[in-house]
């Protein structure tokens, strides 16, 4: 039933749970996660496993809840005894395809650890090989293991796994090591010693979102597993699609309050033209296509032609398993690239332009029936199945209404301006990074950020992404920050920082406006678009920050809150403003363009020079911004560095 | 029709729909409730009656609600009407959708 049927039928509902506003409760831990997603379960599994008092907070809830809550189709990047890939070669593909701008210092720990990482999740009643046979004399295969690739089925170095049952099996593993969990609660702000920005953390403060009460996390460390800015271009719950590519909640709770206590940020100027986030698209892996957990699908077009697969060199493939083998003199395929060293097989780059001149008729279809048996059941079952939002929106929902894949031509969206990946895009339709590198703290090999006793791990970190990725990082951070917290005393809260952030938590209550927070968050996506969109210069920058921070004064009290879930989502719109910020003082900062970063300067055109192919950081020290730098390769050595600090 | 209550509503937002309940089989157990992460919904003022879908276009589309039921046909999934695939049977060329 919807609230207006209610309505008519009865009365406006009250408010279904507790009121408990201005109400306090202290929690003790020795480690606190803030989180609850992949990198949050990990990080309090593995914290607990040390035996320290641990703590969960997490705003949804955790049983399912993250990027990675809905489930993982395939565990990437992970050199393993089977493979002849190493860690080293791992990091090597991430750092073609970003021009260097990827965290190799995250990336490394993950290829290192992750495979150990996936055994631990079996141990805990992970689904990750195929027991039952079903797959047996697939190309794809090892049959002593039973573990099944993708991608690339001669180096295996991708993992097919059945992660739809991942996040309870975390979930449980959380409450069964006893870990604390506060599921509806959302991390506001970060305690500090003495309650002075730049200090030590020493714990956080949550409020509940269905009773108003706010919880006072005191902590020997704190990690940060909240994951990435989000929503700061493009926010549209109307057209919905792929508008947020990760859950709508998902806003950079944890760069804002990070922000606020001086920790260091770096690759926040990075922004790409997505068509994820115009909202124009169809739900992700919902139409056919020949990419990521389709691939290697046969696409065909309407007459039922088949449309080639090409290798880097351009060279036709004329089998389908030929797809997933690298080229003559490929050493191994990477997931996603367009750099040739690494570059998978692709449907032919030309097809637009063979489309125009009559060669193939649209609309394009994926030509399951036609693949061989295993590949069929391993996109269209297992891929499509596993993968996040895509057991019961994608494979139960079209199930159900008839779709049988061994018969049925799923229609592509391929040039119809619905394709996630290859629809035009307009410019200031931007991400910081959707589904690849964003901008995000900056840790040292420990996972420690500037801030002592403030780790992160997962998509908190800069310039990371990936299921596998956040697992491994955030159990590595768990294990750190549980050292960390044995050595560490706790420190007295800072009456003054907590009364302070509660009159911040609470002031929208007082507000008396009739806007949505929906409004906000749209006048500050338009903001964004216009100065700091395909094109920025100093002006524009400096008048963005003008109209953010004129947002934020003038305009935010007017959004009306009735409820505390409407006061979680406006104190969300002011985490994305502040996330705003960063990105603005980040885009000054870095006086060049880069076509890698998506970044381009009018005042400084020149694109890519050797000066500035370095990290730009940023962070803020007694309320005023400073930028920094780091040397672009900043993890050198790797080995070295990862046998020494682990 | 000329005895036809009518109420001064504001329009819904959209989308309006993404899961609708069965109150023949939904029991207003309320797990569909909790295990959301977007926390669309609350429960019924009405015990033993379905959720309310108070936040709608907040929905994420993930399904956890429905994967979580313990009644089946209770709850189930309903696309944006922009969302709706089709496709083809390759045998017949017959067209179907979502």
């Amino acid at each position: 039933m919807d609230w207006i049927k209610l309505i008519q039928e009865h009365s406006i509902p009250e408010w279904p749970y507790p009121i408990r506003y201005g109400e306090e409760t202290e929690v003790d831990a020795d480690v606190v996660v803030l989180g609850g997603g992949i990198a949050g379960c990990w990080a309090a599994i593995s914290a607990a496993r040390r035996g320290v008092k641990v703590v969960l907070v997490e705003k949804g809830a955790t049983r399912r809840s993250g990027s990675g809550g809905a489930g993982c189709d395939h565990w990437l990047n992970t050199p393993h005894p089977k493979s002849p890939i190493t860690a080293e070669e791992v990091v090597e593909w991430e750092l073609e395809y970003s021009g260097g701008y990827t965290n190799a210092l995250s990336r490394y720990i993950a290829a290192r650890e992750s495979y150990e990482t996936l055994l631990e999740l079996e141990q805990m009643g992970g689904k990750i090989r195929d027991t039952e046979d079903r797959f047996k004399g697939a190309p794809f295969r090892d049959e002593e293991t039973k573990f099944l690739f993708t991608y690339d089925y001669e180096n295996k170095i991708h993992f097919r796994v059945w992660g739809n049952g991942f996040k309870p099996v975390l979930s449980e593993e959380c409450n069964r090591l006893g870990v604390h969990i506060f599921d509806r609660t959302m991390a506001t702000g970060l305690l500090t010693q003495g309650g002075s920005a730049g200090g030590r953390v020493t714990g956080a403060i949550g409020l509940n979102t269905r009773t108003g009460e706010l919880y006072i996390f005191k902590a020997k460390a704190v990690i940060d597993c909240l994951s990435r800015h989000q929503r700061n271009w493009c926010f549209s719950t109307e057209l919905r699609g792929n508008a947020n590519f990760r859950p709508t909640q998902i806003v950079g709770d944890g760069h804002a309050m990070a922000w606020r206590a001086g920790a260091e940020f770096a690759m926040m100027e990075k922004s790409l033209p997505t068509s994820f986030a115009s909202g124009n698209v169809f739900l992700p892996y919902s139409h056919g296509n020949a990419l990521n957990t389709w691939f290697p699908c046969t696409m065909v077009d309407a007459k039922g032609r088949e449309v080639p697969y090409v290798d880097r060199d351009g060279t036709v493939l004329k089998d389908v398993h030929e797809r997933s083998r690298p080229a003559s003199g490929q050493r191994f395929l990477g997931e996603r690239t367009n750099a040739y060293q690494h570059r998978r097989p692709e449907l032919i780059p030309d097809l637009l332009e063979r489309i125009k001149k009559g060669e193939f008729v649209l609309p394009l279809y994926a030509d399951l029936p036609s693949m061989p048996e295993h590949e069929r059941k391993a996109i269209w079952g297992l891929m499509v199945g596993e993968e996040g939002k895509t057991r019961i929106p994608i494979f139960n929902y079209y199930t159900e209404a008839g779709f049988e894949p061994d018969k049925d031509l799923l229609q592509s969206y391929m040039f119809l301006g619905s394709d996630p990946m290859r629809a035009d895009v307009r410019a200031q339709d931007r991400t910081g990074g959707e589904i690849g590198d964003a901008g995000g703290l900056v840790t040292d090999w420990n996972l420690m950020t500037n801030l002592p006793g403030l780790f992160a791990a997962g998509d908190a970190l800069f310039a990371a992404n990936y299921h596998y990725h956040a697992a491994t990082t955030g159990r590595y951070a768990g294990r750190k920050a549980a050292g960390y917290a044995m050595k560490a005393q706790q420190s007295p809260v800072s009456r003054g920082q907590v009364d302070k952030e509660k009159d911040r938590v609470y002031a929208p209550l007082s507000n008396h406006g009739e806007i949505e927070w929906k409004e906000l968050n749209a006048a500050m996506c338009r903001v964004m678009q216009n100065y700091c969109g395909e094109y920025k210069n100093e002006e524009l920058l400096k008048l963005g920050l003008l109209w953010l921070d004129d947002l934020r004064q003038n305009e935010s009290p007017w959004v009306c809150v009735e409820n505390h879930h409407k006061l979680m989502r406006t104190l969300e719109v002011l985490n994305i403003l502040t996330c705003d910020e960063m990105i603005i003082h980040a885009s000054m900062a870095r006086r060049a363009s880069s076509q890698y970063l998506g970044f381009f300067r009018l005042d400084y055109p020149e694109t890519d020079p050797p000066d500035w192919h370095k990290w730009v950081t940023v962070r803020l020290e007694q309320e005023t911004v400073k930028a920094g730098e780091l040397p672009i390769d900043f993890w050198k050595p790797l080995a070295e560095n990862y046998e020494k600090y682990r | 029709m000329a005895k036809r209550k009518v109420y001064a509503v504001p329009n819904r937002c959209t989308p309006s729909s993404p899961v609708k309940f069965d109150p023949e089989i939904c029991n207003g157990c309320n797990i569909c409730v909790d295990i959301c992460q977007v926390d669309v919904m609350i429960p019924n003022p009405e015990k033993g009656k379905p959720p309310i879908v108070l936040y709608p276009e907040e929905c994420w589309y993930a399904g956890c609600c429905v994967g979580a039921c313990p009644r089946p046909g209770s709850i189930e999934l309903n696309h944006p009407l922009t969302q709706r695939v089709r496709w083809k049977r390759k045998a017949t060329g017959e067209h179907f959708r979502v």
